[in-house]
């Protein structure tokens, strides 16, 4: 099966999908101008991954910034999360943040109050 | 013209103005000022949470700049239509965002009804809208249909500041000014 593996830059995180581990990971910086542009390889492969998903998927979301272009963009990217869960096949997200960071926190109860997919508050230090 | 150098320095220096900027808005452009200002901050010994709340306001405001720069013609001709002006102050208890822009007359209002609508809200409301805007609001190449502004509000817990001012029968100009207080006070 596909990887989908990227580094990350200033404004754009490190991805790393791994279809075949059922493993999905964002980490870093998210603040592109343009941000579709950016998230669309990884919506696409999602959207490839659904059609015949692992029976566990991880997606493990570390941002140490994120613009809210990119927001739309990772509620989409969990959307589609969802309608694979919904399908049978089960998805944890975690969603990381320092433990000083509040925005951090608070953005990631957001979309936990939005989707309905295990979601996990993972504390790090800072 | 004269140009009275050392009133620009003056009135920058009782400012206490980090950093400004005018002229055209560019993506690596916003990638430099956004490294300057991390390295200021990390000169200032900033404490880490106010360090993120500048950097995402920062954020916030210059891409806003960065995508509305083409909604407006420029007001006088030969003027470069995407040019703008930031400025970034530190004052004793908190950072200073301010950013100018051309706006056509006829989206000021639409502009002055969301900034109003947005500070008439409280931290809960602030919760409730951006979740709202974020799950059924419609994301353009230009960005998350006013997250930013919502988002601004929530992360500094302050008013956005604005005003218009006319210029002709066509443009005004728009400023926004953002308060970050710093997290010791």
């Amino acid at each position: 099966m596909e990887k989908y593996n990227i580094e990350g830059t200033p404004k754009t995180p490190a991805v790393n999908f791994d279809l075949a581990a059922g493993l999905l990971e964002i980490r870093g910086r998210s603040i592109p101008e343009n941000s579709i542009e950016f998230y669309k390889p990884v919506t696409d492969l999602l959207d490839k991954y659904g059609a015949s998903p692992k029976a566990n998927t991880t997606v493990n979301v570390q941002l140490e910034y994120f613009n809210t272009s990119s927001s739309k963009c990772i509620l989409d990217i969990f959307k589609k999360l969802e309608t694979i869960h919904k399908g049978g096949s089960s998805i944890a997200i975690n969603w990381y943040y320092e433990e000083d960071d509040e925005d951090m926190l608070e953005a990631g109860e957001d979309y936990q109050a939005i989707i309905s997919v295990p979601f996990k508050m993972v504390q790090v230090a800072e | 013209m004269s140009l009275d150098l050392f009133d620009f320095y003056d009135k920058m220096e009782r400012n206490n103005i980090l950093l400004s900027f005018k002229g055209d808005i560019t993506s690596d452009l916003l990638t430099s000022v956004l490294q300057i200002m991390e390295s200021k901050m990390d000169n200032l010994q900033e404490d880490n949470k106010t360090k993120k709340k500048v950097y995402n306001v920062l954020v916030e405001c210059l891409q806003n700049l960065y995508h509305h720069m083409d909604d407006a013609p420029p007001a006088a001709e030969g003027e470069p239509s995407r040019s703008a002006i930031f400025m970034i102050g530190r004052l004793s208890n908190a950072y200073n965002v301010i950013t100018g822009n051309y706006i056509l007359n006829e989206n000021i209002s639409g502009l002055k009804q969301r900034l109003d609508e947005v500070n008439a809200l409280d931290k809960e409301g602030l919760k409730e809208y951006y979740k709202q805007i974020l799950n059924n609001g419609e994301m353009s190449l230009k960005g998350g249909g006013g997250l930013g502004m919502v988002d601004i509000a929530r992360k500094t817990g302050q008013k956005l500041g604005y005003s218009f001012q006319p210029i002709n029968d066509k443009v005004s100009f728009f400023s926004l000014n953002i308060k970050v207080t710093l997290n010791s006070n």
